[in-house]
């Protein structure tokens, strides 16, 4: 039912793990629903240095969230909050229908993540 | 070549060659219809009769009039719900079953509520063993039919049938068992357990799929849900598939003669499997009753994971199971199963279930034991809800 691109991030995720000292956290989901998504970003110069992904959920929660962190390394912010649930989903090969509303979440914690770090420069200043 | 291992017999079984051999006849040279009087409807019928004989002698049935063979479990439940239900509605309008039903129990309840029927979801315990006080108390005058699973096909749970039978008994209502899980696994004798009427899967002794039987006890009142042609004594019309209705005989009576010892190697291999999980990964614990429970079945959670991410990773070392987790379902809800013997959401989310079969060996048994430290490891590796001493 999953693409060979989704088992291939679901065998090898990339960029796994936590980012002690990260700029910004978005953390969206539930456990309650079978999905919970941490996305960690560096920014440095309005730019995604660095993005780490810790996930409780599925194949497809698991493989989004290392999407992610491949499409959004390196952008600016503003093209960061450009992508979508979609483009997660075109890069991994197309989703089973019944995964994409579900597990689809790492574009919104990308985003989440990108609102934390705003809030928390906004704050500084 | 990885290792194949398949411990995912709830989910569909292999048909046992001597039921094939038997049944290949009837798809191309032996193709009468049993209600021809010609000698090729004779040969069918025949055929049919010596399946429906060997059913009756598997479940210890009075009378081969009282088994009648269906499209499967799930007709057999709908059947024996709905049946039921419908023709003795001038005696009462409520049914009682457990939460934990399968889905074939309860959809149809669900589908009579709508009707105007009422329906009870008796609770069960943290094993899965229903409660027989709220039992005998949910039966009121009005209810026509109980219902409950001999074993919970998720969590291997069996059910004081013989006690349940009692209290619908001194209410004037009927007993339903749903022994699609349990029937060819564990003996039954529905006279000696008292059942009125029993659902049977022939996939679930090795036959083939697509068909299925149920028992009626002489003199339980139902009413047909398929109508036609009359067949089956006019409680299930419909052409009979007699090369189906051969193999599931077959498996009927290898059930009947191989119980006994299989049934005792796949709780050696169950409790093998069951006790190899739970020591060799931590925060893991058992589904469903320790002692009580199915012979192939083996229920377990890890915390902090979810199941089908479980499920990919046993399939990528060959081996194959099954979750109750959301992601798993159809309806992106966790099972209900789970949720009845009080299981959280994320609790749920992180069940696998094993059942075993004919071929599973002890190799396999320890192959799984093995594979299974590593990639929960793995998996709470990656999950932000594992404590930070675990990881």
């Amino acid at each position: 039912m999953y693409s060979e691109k989704v088992l291939d991030h679901f065998r090898n995720p990339r960029n796994m793990g936590e980012i002690p000292d990260a700029d910004g956290i978005g953390t969206v989901g539930n456990p309650v629903c079978g999905d919970l998504m941490s996305i960690y970003i560096k920014v440095k110069d309005n730019r995604i240095e660095d993005i780490k992904f810790k996930t409780f959920g599925c194949g497809a929660a698991i493989a989004t969230s290392s999407m992610i962190t491949e499409l959004a390394r390196g952008k600016t912010l503003e093209e960061a909050m450009k992508i979508s649930r979609g483009d997660v989903a075109e890069n991994l090969g197309g989703l089973p229908p019944i995964k994409m509303h579900c597990s689809n979440l790492a574009a919104d914690g990308l985003h989440a993540a990108i609102q934390d770090y705003l809030k928390k420069k906004g704050a500084q200043k | 070549m990885i290792r194949r291992v398949y411990m995912d017999h709830a989910a569909g079984k292999p048909v046992d060659p001597r039921a094939l051999e038997n049944m290949m006849p009837y798809f191309t040279d032996k193709i009468g219809n049993p209600s021809s009087p010609h000698s090729w409807g004779n040969e069918a019928r025949q055929a049919m009769e010596d399946a429906r004989a060997r059913i009756v002698s598997l479940i210890g049935a009075k009378r081969p009039e009282e088994v009648f063979f269906t499209s499967g479990g799930t007709e057999s439940n709908n059947l024996g719900i709905k049946g039921v239900a419908l023709r003795n509605k001038d005696r009462g309008n409520h049914i009682v079953c457990t939460a934990i039903e399968h889905m074939s129990v309860i959809n149809p309840c669900k589908s009579l509520i709508k009707q105007g029927f009422e329906a009870a979801f008796v609770p069960v315990d943290k094993y899965g063993v229903v409660n027989l006080r709220a039992i005998e108390e949910s039966i009121t005058e009005k209810t026509t039919l109980v219902s409950v699973a001999y074993g919970n096909g998720e969590i291997g749970t069996i059910q004081p049938v013989k006690e349940i039978a009692e209290m619908a008994h001194r209410k004037g209502a009927s007993l339903h068992v749903d022994a699609v899980a349990a029937c060819g696994q564990v003996p039954i004798d529905v006279q000696a357990e008292n059942i009125d009427l029993m659902s049977i899967s022939s996939n679930d002794m090795y036959g083939p799929r697509g068909v299925g039987a149920i028992y009626v006890r002489t003199g339980t009142r139902i009413e047909p849900i398929v109508q036609g042609g009359g067949q089956e004594r006019g409680l299930r019309s419909g052409t009979e598939n007699i090369a189906a209705m051969v193999g599931m005989g077959i498996a009927a009576e290898n059930a009947k003669n191989e119980m006994k010892p299989e049934a005792e190697r796949l709780i050696g291999l169950r409790d093998h499997l069951i006790k190899g999980a739970l020591e060799s990964v931590p925060s893991s614990f058992l589904n469903g009753h320790p002692t009580q429970r199915l012979p192939n079945n083996a229920n377990v959670r890890f915390s902090y994971i979810e199941g089908e991410s479980l499920i990919l990773s046993l399939d990528m070392l060959g081996v194959a199971c099954s979750s109750g987790s959301a992601c798993t379902s159809k309806t992106l809800e966790p099972s209900h199963v789970l949720l009845g013997i009080g299981l959280k959401h994320e609790e749920a989310h992180g069940s696998l279930l094993f059942t075993l079969g004919k071929q599973n060996t002890k190799d396999d048994v320890d192959y799984v034991i093995k594979a299974l430290p590593d990639i929960v490891k793995r998996l709470r590796a990656m999950s932000p809800l594992t404590p930070k001493e675990m990881q």
